[in-house]
Formats: structure tokens, C-alpha cells, sequence
């Protein structure tokens, strides 16, 4: 009997959380109640990228979209959709600008601008079935690079395209392999970067979890043109469905002869073994990374020597990001051309992108390079939730900055952010608010970068620590008239001196928002105020006399018995000094009387818009 | 195993993710309306999936749809084939869906005796 129904099952690790396993148990006893299990088959993959709407189902061959699908909708799909062919419509996407119902794919207009090229498998094959994989082109790079072209061949190929390191700094692949493959050494080693320790990135966990046999194919493509026989994959704890993902495909790679002796009959042998790492963001830095490999303490080591000389066990080895290990095998399999017909000049390709905060569509998204911040957050991303305004996009986590509304037209590539003072980084794209506080943001990246320094050199672990201070300071309305000159002086030794990435681009977070957002650091050093109401010493909360009913609501709701007041008589009253800045009394005052107000001096009696 | 047999399992496996590529060259939809499996949709169906999957089709795809006012004849059939008409069949069974499969999808022949209607 043919099948006619694929069920796709998102399986990410964010469906996964909101419980698709139970919803795929519920399809699976529906189907077989209905008779249908011959016809209709449930497939697990990997993230299909809109995380928030989890759990989701993609239906082919319709290409019927469910979001939020609960185990008690099961049987409804099953009678109605798979059955007899009406697709439920109160569990489709739904386009919240348009309020139409988009039953295919290609129209939700989530996926309309993004071109999949890294993530064409992400959510589409069984990342456990090899022969998924393979029917979807997979392994044909390898098999074509290891019967049909040389070394320099392959390596010409990657340096023609134009592919750049997706793990931040954005160096031309192809050199790198170049470099590697020139050293004459009977042992290399190949690494793939998958330590992935930004706060809100999640894309290479998705494309190892999603499609993992893509990295493997593109780290024995690379074996092959360096001379490499072994490779490692490091992935940090926190990921186990990734590492039981990868297990699963290395064993299958080497039972069809894909990976191990002899690959594919010939004479290239590449084996691949996966460490696990604890989860600190130094060992995302290449030099601790391989230390964390070799099983010493992961801390940095000057450069040079680089990896490509000097690397693990003291062999040259070639590290690069899972990312660009993803892109590999479209390159060898179109050839450079093709690449660089996507993406810009200088940024050729596609780059993934985590997007995270205050952005209705939060999820992994895949967008040609060149394409506009607005694009991605306002077309992809669907905007602002809640109708706030927008205020902010922060790139490249704590070692990037914050970009401002006025720069949403920037088209994404490594040269335009870093002239916007912050970095492409690996992908976690954070979009904040009106209601955020810049100079809190600072402060949060500070203190990450201040937790993870490794300590190794002098500048980073204490200047890191200085710096968090500062910002502490001013953020409970302390900060001191030179506050702002400290920080930049810190910023240029930590920039100038530290050993690693992490100490020197520890301060962008600082310089970009003072660069963009200077008026918010002033008003909390000068004013004593917190313009977007965040920082909890700076703010006040006060009830309008006009608006108070005494109804004893917000006095019962305050855990700390600051309000006083008697039902019935009189407006209440806020103790500042007993009050904890909660907002419980906010939350439940039925008559919208409780107001916040950005800092002391400012009165808080301006009825129906709050104090400003 | 070498580059060929390599291919050998795609071609095989790519028969498995055809569903998802959604570009078939025959599509045969069924009316699995409440009246359609109420007059043996369902056996309509099996047959054509039995029939298709035994010679190997793996370039048709059976899909169903619903209710589509024509209930004096259901189960009814659309069978449509690259650029050609569309051809709808009425007062299917399983025998008749089985012929439709030899004559229709796989030598290009329309049935005409269960025809009920030609669409372009
Ligand atoms: C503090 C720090 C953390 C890093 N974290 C990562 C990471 O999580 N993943 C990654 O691929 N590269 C990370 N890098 C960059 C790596 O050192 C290295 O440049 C990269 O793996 C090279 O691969 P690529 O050329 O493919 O980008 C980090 C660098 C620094 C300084
Ligand atoms: S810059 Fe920071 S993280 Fe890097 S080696 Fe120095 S102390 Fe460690």
C-alpha cells in the first residue's frame, strides 16, 4: 500500500518542551483507530523554526501548517484532515497582521522571505533515518569529492565561494582549509565548533538536532582535501538531544561505510567521535576549546600559533563552526557560483538566525545575507508584540552591541554590523522593546562576560568585575559624574590587553549602548531616573488620589505591607521606603490608580498616562 | 558500498520523501465527503494506494478533498496529469479504481465509461 499522508512532527528541542511527544502518541492512536496506519505516516524532525507556536505538525503533501496543537486535538486532525481531507482550520496558522488562514507553507509569510539552504532539511527528513538523509541528496558531496576531485580542488571551490566562518568573526573558510591542508604532518585533525554559548542562540543545537548527517558529510568533505583521518565534534552537556542525534548518525554513517575505513571503497578513511563539554563560553574560544578536548581546563592560549599550526594534541588542526560545516556539501554539490549568487559580495550565502525578546515570531530563521534588520524583524519576525514600540536589536550576544531604530535598514553582512560597533556573532538575534532599559542591557551582558571570564589575564577578570561595578552603580542610582568616562577607559584597556575574544569584546555591549542610547545613561547618573522604568531603586511607585476607590485590594496584594489605608476612606498610600518595587499592587488595582513613575523627583499625579 | 550503490539507495529512498516534494506528475484526489465514505470512499481509496504502490508509482499522489455537490454519483475520482484535462470519475468502486490505475495513470487512457466530467 503507498503511503499519502507525511505527518512531520517537530521534535526541536523547544516542541519537544512543550510536549510534542504526548501529541505524537495521541496522532499515533487515532490513526491506528481510524484504520489509517498504512496510509499515513508520523515523522519526527527537527526544529521547522517557529518555536513559540510549538507544538507544530506540516502535513504533505497539502503542506497544512498546525501550530499549538494539543493531544486532545488528535482525533478531530485525524477524522477531519487525514480522513476526509478538511484540514482543521482553527489550528492553522493564522497571520496575525492579515487575519487570513495561510494553509500552505510558502504562504505564511514567516517562511515566504527566507531561503533554506542550511536549514532545506531542518524539520523536512527524520534526522534519525540515514536514508532520509541520503534520498535528500545526502552524502553525494562526499561521494563525488572523494572519487572525482583533489585537495586543491575542493579547496578552491570553498575559497571561490566566498564562505565565511558562521561562528562570529567571519574568516574565509576556505584560507582556513588551505592552511591546514599546506602543513606537513601525518596527523590532522578536523573540529567542529558546537559549543554555542551565546544567551539566546540556539541555531547550531537546531541544525545538529535537526540535521546532523550535514555536519558529518561536511567535516569528512574537509578531512578529505586537509588530510585528516580523525575528527572530534564538541558539543557542550546542555544539549543531549543533540549528542544522542549525532550518536545515532555517526553509527549509521559508519554502518553504510560512510564513515570509517575505506569510505565508499576508496582509499580515504575519516572516523568522528563527539566530546561533550561543560558549558562554559570560553570553550566556545577555539584555543580553550581544544584544551577542554584534550580534557585539560578549557582556558585560552595566545594565538599564533593558531589551530591550523598547532592544535589538538598538538597537531594542526582545522576548527570551524557548525554552521559553515552545514554548508559545505551544497558548495562542492553547485559548485562556488551558485553560492555566491546568494547573499552579498563580500557576505556571500545564507546566515541562520536565532530570533529571541519582544518579537511576535521568535524562532530559528535562515535569511539570505543582505537582507534588512526591518525584514527580519518586522516581516520575518512579525514586529513588536502588544503594540510597543520598538527599540533596539541586539546581535552577537556579550561580545555585540545594540542597534537602534534609525539603523533597521542595514543590510545584515560582517562589514555593516561592525560598522554599527557591534558583530554578525553566531546568530542570536535579541529584539528588545520600548519598555528596555539599555543601560540594564548592558549591565547583563557585562555580568555574563564578568561569570565566564576564565580568569587567565589580569584585564578580563578584573576589568570585567570594574566594569559590572560601574554599571551596577548607576543602575541603583549611584552612578557618579565620571562614571562614563570609566567605562570607556576600561573598555580600551580590556580591548587592547586581554588574551581572548571574550575580555577584548567584553565591553561592546557597553560601547554600543553609550554610542546609541547616551541620553538613558545620563538620565540615571544625572537625573537619578530610569526612563523605562526598569531599574527597581530608581523607580517609585505612587497611587493617583483622583483614581483610588479604597477598595484594599492593592493592601492585601503588597507582601510587605507597604500600602496603608482603610477601605472606604481616603486614597492609600505607598511607604517608598518599605516599598520592594514588585508591581503586585500594579497587577491587581482594578481601577488602573497605581502608577510608576521613571524616578524620585518627577510627581506622580498625572492622571490616565501615568508619570513620565 | 561504493558511489553507486550509494545512488541505488536514493533512488530508492527518494520514493519515501515524494510526498514531501509535492511535485508529482499524476494526482488522483479522492471526495471523502461524509456521503463519499458514506458510498465506499474508503475502499475507493485503498484500492488506488494498493494499486499504485504495487507497480511503483512513485509519481502519483493520492490526496483526498471534500464534499463537492456532485452526491448522486460519489465516491467520485479527479484524476489530473501534468498539462492535460482534468477528468473526474463518478460512482467509483474498488474494480473500477484498480482499471483506472492501469488505463488511465499508467497508458494515458481515460476510462470513459465512468466518466462524468471533463475539466480543463
Ligand atoms: C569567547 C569566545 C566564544 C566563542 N564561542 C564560539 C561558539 O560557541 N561557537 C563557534 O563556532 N565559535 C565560537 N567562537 C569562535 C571560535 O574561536 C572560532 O573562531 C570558530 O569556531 C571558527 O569557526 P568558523 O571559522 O567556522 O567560524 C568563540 C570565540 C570566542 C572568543
Ligand atoms: S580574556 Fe578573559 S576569558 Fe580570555 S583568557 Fe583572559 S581571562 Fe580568560
Amino acid at each position: 500500500m503507498t503511503r499519502r499522508l507525511d505527518v512531520l512532527v517537530c521534535s526541536g528541542a523547544a516542541c519537544v518542551s512543550s510536549h510534542s511527544a504526548k501529541v505524537r502518541e495521541a496522532l499515533t492512536q487515532e490513526i491506528s483507530r481510524q484504520g489509517l496506519g498504512d496510509e499515513v505516516r508520523l515523522v519526527e524532525t527537527g526544529c521547522m523554526g517557529p518555536c513559540e507556536l510549538g507544538p507544530v505538525l506540516l502535513v504533505y503533501p497539502d503542506g497544512a501548517f498546525y501550530i499549538r496543537v494539543q493531544p486532545g486535538d488528535a482525533a478531530e486532525i485525524v477524522e477531519e484532515h487525514f480522513l476526509k481531507g478538511r484540514p482543521v482550520q482553527r489550528l492553522l496558522w493564522e497571520d496575525p497582521e492579515a487575519r487570513r488562514i495561510a494553509e500552505k507553507r510558502k504562504l505564511v509569510p514567516f517562511f515566504e522571505k527566507q531561503s533554506k539552504i542550511v536549514l532545506a532539511n531542518c524539520g523536512m527528513i527524520d534526522p534519525e533515518n540515514i536514508e532520509e538523509y541520503i534520498a535528500a541528496n545526502g552524502y553525494e558531496a562526499l561521494g563525488v569529492a572523494i572519487t572525482e576531485k583533489t585537495s586543491e580542488q575542493l579547496i578552491q571551490t570553498i575559497i571561490d565561494s566566498g564562505l565565511r566562518g558562521r561562528g562570529g568573526a567571519g574568516f574565509s573558510t576556505g584560507l582556513k582549509w588551505g592552511f591546514v591542508a599546506r602543513e606537513e604532518s601525518p596527523t590532522k585533525y578536523v573540529v567542529c565548533n558546537g559549543d554555542e554559548g551565546d544567551p539566546g542562540a540556539f541555531m547550531d543545537r537546531s541544525l545538529l538536532e535537526g540535521d546532523p548527517h550535514s555536519i558529518i558529510e561536511g567535516m569528512a568533505i574537509a578531512a578529505y582535501a586537509t588530510g585528516a583521518a580523525k575528527g572530534y565534534i564538541y558539543v557542550r552537556a546542555e544539549y543531549p538531544l543533540a549528542i544522542k542525534r549525532l550518536r545515532t548518525a555517526i553509527e549509521q554513517a559508519r554502518h553504510e561505510g560512510l564513515l570509517g575505513e575505506r569510505i565508499l571503497e576508496t582509499g580515504f578513511s575519516f572516523d568522528l567521535e563527539v566530546r561533550i563539554g561543560a558549558g562554559a563560553f570560553v570553550c566556545g574560544e577555539e584555543t580553550a576549546l581544544i584544551a577542554s578536548l584534550e580534557g585539560q581546563r578549557g582556558t585560552p592560549l595566545p594565538r599564533p600559533p593558531y589551530p591550523s599550526t598547532v592544535g589538538v594534541f598538538g597537531k594542526p588542526t582545522l576548527i570551524n563552526n557548525v554552521e559553515t560545516w552545514a554548508n559545505i556539501r551544497h558548495i562542492i554539490l553547485h559548485g562556488a557560483e551558485w553560492f555566491r549568487s546568494v547573499g552579498t559580495d563580500k557576505s556571500p550565502g545564507t546566515k541562520v538566525f536565532a530570533l529571541s525578546g519582544n518579537v511576535c515570531n521568535t524562532g530559528l530563521v535562515e535569511v539570505p545575507m543582505g537582507t534588512t534588520l526591518r525584514e527580519l524583524v518586522f516581516d520575518i519576525g512579525g514586529g513588536i508584540p502588544g503594540g510597543k514600540g520598538f527599540k533596539a536589536v541586539q546581535t552577537g550576544g556579550p561580545s555585540g552591541g545594540c542597534i537602534p531604530a534609525e539603523h533597521l535598514d542595514t543590510p545584515i553582512d560582517y562589514e555593516s554590523l561592525k560598522a554599527l560597533g557591534t558583530i554578525m556573532g553566531s546568530g542570536g538575534v535579541i529584539v528588545m522593546d520600548e519598555d528596555t532599559c539599555m543601560v540594564n542591557i548592558a549591565k547583563f551582558f557585562l555580568d555574563f562576560s564578568c561569570d565566564e571570564s576564565c580568569g587567565k589575564c589580569i584585564p578580563c577578570r578584573i576589568g570585567t568585575r570594574q566594569m559590572k561595578g560601574i554599571l551596577e552603580r548607576i543602575t541603583e542610582g549611584q552612578g557618579r559624574p565620571d562614571d562614563v568616562g570609566k567605562l570607556r577607559e576600561l573598555a580600551s584597556v580590556l580591548k587592547a590587553t586581554s588574551l581572548c575574544g571574550l575580555g577584548q569584546a567584553a565591553p561592546n555591549p557597553v560601547l554600543s549602548t553609550l554610542e546609541h542610547f547616551a541620553d538613558e545613561y545620563d538620565a540615571h547618573i544625572v537625573d537619578h531616573r530610569c526612563p523605562a522604568k526598569v531599574c527597581k531603586p530608581l523607580i517609585r511607585y505612587g497611587i493617583d488620589k483622583s483614581q483610588c476607590r479604597s477598595c484594599d485590594v492593592c493592601r492585601k496584594a503588597c507582601p510587605v505591607e507597604a500600602i496603608s489605608g482603610t477601605p472606604g476612606g481616603g486614597p492609600y498610600v505607598v511607604d517608598d521606603e518599605v516599598c520592594i518595587r514588585c508591581g503586585s499592587c500594579a497587577d491587581v488595582c482594578p481601577f488602573g490608580a497605581i502608577h510608576v513613575a521613571a524616578g524620585a523627583e518627577v510627581s506622580v499625579a498625572v492622571p490616565g498616562n501615568g508619570a513620565i | 558500498m561504493k558511489l553507486e550503490d550509494l545512488r541505488k539507495i536514493r533512488e530508492r529512498a527518494s520514493k519515501d520523501l515524494n510526498l514531501r516534494k509535492g511535485d508529482a506528475r499524476v494526482h488522483v484526489v479522492i471526495g471523502m465527503g461524509t456521503s463519499g465514505i458514506a458510498a465506499g470512499a474508503r475502499d475507493v481509496m485503498a484500492a488506488f494506494l494498493d494499486e499504485i504502490g504495487k507497480r511503483n508509482l512513485a509519481d502519483t499522489l493520492v490526496t483526498q478533498t471534500g464534499e463537492r455537490g456532485l452526491a448522486s454519483s460519489e465516491p467520485v475520482v479527479e484524476v489530473r496529469i501534468g498539462g492535460q484535462p482534468t477528468v473526474v470519475y463518478g460512482e467509483m468502486t474498488a474494480d473500477k479504481a484498480r482499471r483506472v490505475v492501469v488505463d488511465h495513470v499508467v497508458n494515458g487512457n481515460p476510462v470513459s465509461e465512468y466518466v462524468i466530467e471533463v475539466r480543463d
